[in-house]
């Protein structure tokens, strides 16, 4: 259920602009890897490359590999379709689908794709979808309801139950308790711990001690300046990036000197 | 190429993507097709009174005679219009976005759309059995005390179907469509340029003048001109309203005709070369117009630009 | 006016200098007696004594703040006072042109049979008898009824899925492309064709591709459609570009492809007001007069077939029979049926106009906590 992501000397261009340079960094199945660095650093732009979301934003284009288990996410022939039901996403803002219910918001991934399903299959894959969300006794007896009555923090575990919904093998989440309450900000981080058992897990982050909380690897990425391009900085285990990083940069960030 | 778990990839989901995509496509070009097509059409369809001999063609002389007194008409009864819908089209935008109460502002620009429901024979008819008869007394006594000026040279038609009639209604007509357009350019002022003008203690007029106004310039002649172009091709206020002649300069007796209405009231019955000579002057109704048009639509996107409000 | 802005409780040294706060309605007051003593002396009417007292009105005022206020403050009541009668005097057509609908076109309304029966072999001379002896008059709208359902919804069948696949081009396909633009800038050409030329224009095509004398219903749908895709794609285009991006992003991520996240995600969010926007877009057609005029020609009779044989229409109707009474004679009964079949299109455009409201309210997406 789970897979492992190397990524080979990858640029990220906005049509001309080099955005984010020269990244290579391997990605353990099973484990929860955090990208943390300052503000247009290009973590989030890194993120969106890792399911193809970026090609969404007109003249965004890359170089380099992505090797899902080895298999090139940029090969010939590859459909970003098929990448992206592999490698899941959960946005910086909750985002249910107003127009559905809770029930239907989870089936979306199945539903949206035409996929046949038969009434049992639906009703446990919504159980086993919510309950993995962490979501399921909150919203069990209101199914039918729409997905924008619930609060902040429940839509964003209903758009992870939606994601896991589709089975993926990784989920990317892109600063996903940036718009969220603290208590709403704690619930998401168990959520995390438990998925990851199942998933690969990558998630973008403004809030250092929620990469040390969540996280078992760190990737620390920086920019020289404005309309230079982002790097990655160092990769490492999370207690060493946070305890004894070894370029001055990173000791600065995570120390909080900068940024 | 090896086959990956990323490369088995359901083609019937592929070709939806292409066939979709391709449908819009085909739409959008629809539209660009549409309009080159009226173009197209309607001048293959005129050629033949443009190259006709001049005795052929409706009064004997040639398309150009035919055609040049409903030019100038239609230009008199729109300029009509936009005199009289002007400065109280903006009058009335100023109204909802600057003076009327909060709550009720919304309401109000609802009431003035109303105007624009109206069907256009509903027009014509209220012009030619009301406001035709209620105004005739007012040509009379224009004919009476201001018959020197040409515009008012008497005999007043004793119908009041005059091409002043027609203009009037066009100009509720075209109204609700300046309103609406300035209203618009009143509301996105930027608030901080109002509250610099109230804060240095202006009243509420001497706020417009200084922050209003100068902003809603560019959107204020574009709204205009976009009424212009309604002004002109409107058809059934003049074709009921107007009871049309040879071309006069007189606003109070009967005489002038529009291109619009001309068309209107001869199509039915035409044949032949009629056709053609009908068509040709809808053609030069599409030219003036397009170009009206293109005119407003250039000042509001230079506009747009220049703005910095968004 | 001002004083509502600066509520005077007792003399001090802010309001020193001011009208007191009852000044307009103390102006008013004398406006209307005065003018109506000026409009006794030289006859009295109505819309003359209003005019008459909102000058006087608008003259007292101004003067009045001049003397106590001085002038910048007499402009800036000068200026409220022409405003606001801008826009009453644009209430007066409004009012009169409803007013006078009602009052002609009901009895031809509440004429028995006029929604039933066309004018199939109605004849001056039943219109003659119906003046003269006073027998009922004959006649209806049905089939001009009947022409305008038909011809409206052929229109619409052809406008809305053209209009709409235009929008969504635009909106998610187009990514500030030449042809994009193009389109952008020929639609707001479009919506400036006056409604005779796109007559004209459907008129000549099937004259050039049919053959000379081809009047249908289906024509005249042709020609509202050129006036109506421009409408509907303004429209659809600006519901689809306000559905947040986020949704569609959700969507990709679930590994959906676009066309059906198109169809099953942006248009469901955003079809209430696509649904009102196109419910406008006919109230527009519906009330066209000219371009029918030149493309269905005139019929007395009921006509099913929008691709065969001239077709009424309810604008037409209205048009020929104020033109070319029935009876030339006596118009009176053709001027009855020709204020009614008004008073029907009016309620008509109403209805539609208040149906998009409830459309786009009843559509809207739930946020039912």
């Amino acid at each position: 259920m789970s897979k492992r992501i190397d990524v080979k000397d990858l640029n990220v261009y906005y049509s001309k602009f080099l955005a984010v340079e020269d990244v290579n960094i391997n990605i353990d199945p099973k484990s929860v890897t955090a990208f943390i660095g300052p503000s247009g650093c290009g973590k989030s732009t890194f993120l969106r490359t890792l399911n193809r979301m970026h090609e969404v934003i007109p003249g965004a284009r890359v170089e380099g590999e992505v090797l899902l288990d080895g298999d090139n996410l940029y090969g010939p022939g590859v459909d970003p379709v098929t990448v992206r039901s592999q490698i899941g996403m959960v946005f910086q803002r909750p985002n249910p689908f107003p127009t559905m219910s809770i029930r239907d918001n989870v089936l979306a991934g199945v539903k949206l794709n035409n996929h046949k399903i038969s009434k049992g299959e639906a009703d446990a894959l919504v159980e086993r979808s919510l309950r993995g969300a962490n979501l399921w006794n909150e919203v069990k007896d209101r199914l039918a309801k729409p997905g924008s009555g619930l609060s902040g923090g429940q839509q964003q575990r209903l758009c992870i139950a939606r994601a896991i919904a589709v089975e993926p093998q990784v989920i990317l989440m892109d600063e996903p308790c940036s718009a969220l309450d603290p208590i709403s900000t704690l619930a998401i981080e168990d959520l995390i711990n438990d998925l990851k058992d199942q998933y690969t897990v990558v998630i973008v982050t403004h809030n250092m001690q929620q990469a040390a909380r969540v996280s078992d690897k760190t990737a620390f990425f920086n920019i020289a300046g404005t309309g230079k391009p982002g790097k990655l900085i160092e990769y490492g285990e999370t207690h060493t990036i946070f305890s004894n990083p070894s370029v001055k940069a990173t000791e600065d960030y995570v120390s909080g000197r900068f940024g | 190429m090896t086959t990956t778990s990323l490369t088995k990839s359901r083609g019937a989901g592929r070709a939806g993507d292409k066939v979709f995509s391709g449908a819009t496509l085909a739409a959008g070009c629809l539209i660009l097709a549409v309009l080159f097509g009226v173009a197209l059409f309607l001048v293959v369809q005129a050629f033949p009174a443009l190259v006709a001999s001049p005795d052929k063609i409706q009064g004997g002389q040639g398309f150009f005679a035919y055609i040049w007194p409903i030019v100038v008409g239609t230009l008199i009864a729109a300029v009509i219009a936009l005199a009289i819908a002007t400065p109280v089209a903006i009058g009335v935008a100023l109204f909802i976005s600057h003076f009327a109460p909060r709550g009720l502002a919304s309401g109000l620009g609802y009431v003035i759309d109303l105007l624009a429901a109206i069907p256009s024979v509903v027009y014509g008819a209220w012009g030619a059995a009301f406001l035709a008869k209620e105004i005739s007394p007012l040509y009379n006594w224009l004919a009476d005390n201001m018959g020197w000026v040409p515009l008012f040279q008497g005999p007043a038609s004793a119908t009041g179907k005059t091409i002043l009639t027609a203009g009037i209604v066009l100009a509720v007509m075209v109204l609700p469509i300046i309103t609406s357009l300035t209203r618009e350019i009143f509301l996105q002022t930027p608030k901080l340029h109002e509250e610099a003008a109230l804060a240095l203690g202006a009243t509420r007029w001497e706020m417009i003048r200084m922050a209003v106004l100068p902003f809603g310039r560019a959107g204020i002649v574009s709204a205009v001109m976009l009424g212009l172009g309604r002004a002109l091709g409107e058809t059934m206020a003049v074709a009921l309203v107007l009871s049309s002649g040879a071309l006069t300069a007189s606003l109070i007796q009967s005489g002038n005709q529009t291109i619009a209405a001309e068309i209107a009231l001869n199509f039915p019955e035409a044949s032949g070369l009629k056709v053609s000579t009908l068509i040709a002057a809808g053609l030069v109704l599409f030219v003036i117009t397009l170009g009206v048009n293109m005119i407003a639509r250039w000042i509001i996107t230079r506009h747009k630009e220049f703005s910095g409000a968004n | 006016m001002t004083s509502t802005l600066t509520p005077v409780r007792k003399r001090s040294a802010l309001t020193k200098g001011q009208l007191p706060k009852a000044a307009p309605y103390i102006v008013l007051a004398l406006a209307l007696i005065i003018g109506a003593a000026i409009l006794a002396l030289i006859g009295f009417n109505a819309f003359g004594w209003g005019i008459v007292a909102a000058i006087l009105f608008t003259v007292g005022l101004v003067g009045w703040s001049a003397a106590v206020e001085g002038s910048r403050k007499a402009k800036d009541k000068l200026a409220t006072c022409l405003v606001v009668g801008a826009f009453l005097i644009a209430l007066l057509p409004l009012i009169s042109v409803i007013w006078t609908v009602l009052v002609k076109g009901l009895p031809g309304l509440l004429d028995p049979g006029f929604l039933g029966t066309s004018m199939n072999g109605v004849t001056g001379a039943f219109d003659n008898k119906s003046v003269e002896q006073g027998a009922p008059v004959m006649g209806g709208i049905y089939h001009a009824l009947v022409g305008t359902v038909q011809i409206t919804l052929l229109a619409t069948v052809i406008s809305v899925p053209v209009g709409l696949l235009t929008a969504i081009y635009l909106v998610e396909y187009g990514e500030d492309r030449a042809l994009s633009r193009a389109i952008t800038f020929f639609v707001d050409v479009m919506t400036g064709i006056p409604s005779i030329v796109a007559g004209l224009f459907a008129a000549a095509f099937f004259l050039a591709v049919v053959g000379p004398g081809t009047k249908t219903g289906a024509v005249a749908a042709v020609a509202l459609s050129v006036l109506m895709i421009p409408v509907v794609v303004r429209s659809s285009e600006e519901m689809l570009k306000i559905v947040p991006n986020e949704l569609r992003e959700a969507a990709y991520a679930l590994g959906v492809r676009k066309w059906r996240t198109i169809l099953k995600v942006v248009i469901p969010t955003a079809i209430s007001g696509i649904a009102s926007g196109v419910t406008l877009a006919i109230a527009r057609v519906i009330g066209e007069t000219a371009p029918i005029l030149v493309t269905a020609g005139f019929a007395t009779t009921i006509n099913n077939n929008v691709f065969g044989g001239w077709m009424a229409s309810l604008p037409t109707f209205i048009y020929t029979q104020i033109l070319n009474p029935t009876s030339p004679s006596n118009p009176g009964p053709s001027d009855q049926r020709a204020w009614g079949a008004a008073l029907v299109l009016i309620i008509l455009v109403m209805l539609l106009n208040l149906g998009a409201r409830l459309v786009a309210r009843i559509f809207a997406p739930k946020a039912g906590r």
